[in-house]
């Protein structure tokens, strides 16, 4: 217990000491880099992910390897992958968004289409008969629909991309994980613990961002098939 | 990487079998443990989920909210408690299993057809015997669905516990970048999709066992 005030009082003296929040080795640098790395992945992630998931859903041509792609992509080691691509490119930032972006497509692809095709098949006849055309019924009713498992797609992608981010470091990239790479080749916990409280707290963010947008997107009509994922 | 330095050099491969083996043990090890671990603590967690529901929104909550942890914050705050050991690998690998091992332990248990319960029940089964004779091996293929999901993806986390020293294979990727060299890198990387592969398709095969009389139906798993 003891041990535990005395790593939050670590935490807090390394938190306010003016030293952080100042140039490149500062919070606000690391986190801009940090949130660009995570974000611009996580842009390009949903595009692939959303635009395969719904087309594989709507139609229902292609499930089989859109399962086996999704599922081969998850075996993917990032670290590996980072490291890897860093090796043969050389160090920027477009190495590291190609690592992040094949560890986020899977689950945003899965959710997108497991998402559309669970969708009440009475419900899409009745679109159907109604006269919507392939497209009213994808955005006016699919979409909708599987609107709560696309959103705990997105939200695992994020948080596993926001976490993974860290990795970028380790190859001699910035962001959040530098913190923890610099320390522990240091020796210096403070600054290992300090920066994984930084990182901690912004997935903790991202997560939260995610539950206010499902109470604020979902229709209130499926909350309680919303409140099982 | 240096010029003409080949993609992958085979001979290195070829000169490093043995040791490929010591790591690829020790990374089957490190990834697979925790799966093992998760289901021990999900199977009566989630059973107490499924019969008393108050008890699961907040052991759900905990469970993501450790899960959205980055592995590699995670690992930093046990080396305080373990040090720089297995066990700071295998530990917040556990806990990551749990976010997927819970619900679909719950979701396997909710599976089951009230007419089976009523069944066992006017049988004579008594309560545990119920559970673990019919409820549980009915929700095998669910609970195996997760169980998929998490080994997968702890194989190929246990890599990153190399910035501590305990990565398995992860071993060959720092080593590799230190080199400059990319055919430790490649090998590693791959023998980890293998591992996570091989071992997936090991969790269907003993599925397929376990369920012996959803055979010939098409299991959905």
């Amino acid at each position: 217990m003891n041990d535990l005030l005395n790593q939050i009082r670590l935490v807090g003296e390394w938190l306010t000491s003016s030293a952080q929040w100042h140039g490149d080795d500062g919070i606000p640098h690391r986190l801009a880099e940090h949130l660009t790395y995570s974000g611009l992945s996580l842009l390009f992630a949903t595009l692939i992910g959303l635009a395969f998931g719904l087309l594989v859903g709507h139609t229902g041509r292609g499930a089989f390897a859109v399962a086996t792609v999704a599922n081969l992509a998850r075996a993917i080691p990032t670290f590996g992958l980072v490291v890897l691509v860093v090796t043969l490119a050389g160090l920027s930032t477009a190495p590291v968004l190609v690592a992040l972006v094949a560890l986020a497509v899977p689950p945003i692809l899965i959710n997108t289409f497991e998402g559309v095709r669970g969708v009440d098949p009475d419900a899409r006849d009745a679109a159907k008969g109604m006269g919507m055309t392939g497209w009213e019924v994808l955005l006016k009713v699919e979409v909708p629909m599987a609107l709560p498992l696309i959103l705990l797609g997105l939200r695992v992608a994020a948080i596993q991309v926001v976490a993974t981010a860290t990795v970028a470091a380790y190859p001699g990239l910035g962001g959040l994980g530098r913190y923890i790479v610099d320390g522990l080749s240091r020796n210096d916990y403070q600054l290992v613990i300090g920066g994984s409280a930084v990182v901690v707290a912004l997935a903790l963010v991202v997560q939260a961002l995610f539950t206010a947008l499902r109470r604020a997107v979902v229709s209130p009509g499926l909350r309680p098939a919303a409140a099982k994922s | 990487m240096s010029d003409g330095e080949p993609l992958v050099r085979w001979a290195w491969i070829g000169d490093h079998v043995g040791e490929l083996a010591h790591y690829t043990g020790v990374h089957l090890r490190l990834g697979l443990l925790p799966v093992l671990f998760g289901l021990i603590i999900s199977v009566p967690l989630g059973m107490l989920c499924h019969r008393y529901r108050w008890v699961y929104p907040p052991t759900l909550t905990a469970a993501n909210v450790l899960y959205s942890i980055p592995s590699l914050a995670l690992f930093m705050i046990f080396v305080r408690y373990t040090g720089l050991t297995e066990r700071t690998v295998m530990i917040p690998l556990t806990l990551y299993t749990l976010s997927v091992l819970i619900p679909n332990v719950v979701d396997g248990l909710a599976s089951v057809p009230d007419p089976v319960r009523q069944a066992a029940t006017a049988m004579g089964f008594s309560s545990v015997r119920r559970v673990v004779q019919v409820e549980l091996p009915i929700a095998v293929p669910v609970v195996v669905a997760g169980v998929r999901v998490a080994a997968v993806s702890s194989i190929s986390l246990v890599a990153v516990g190399q910035l501590i020293g305990q990565g398995g294979l992860g071993y060959y990727i720092t080593r590799g970048l230190q080199l400059d060299f990319p055919t430790p890198i490649i090998t590693a990387t791959v023998l980890i999709m293998l591992l996570a592969l091989v071992t997936d398709a090991l969790l269907v095969l003993t599925q397929r066992l376990l369920t012996p009389w959803a055979r010939g139906k098409g299991a959905k798993a």
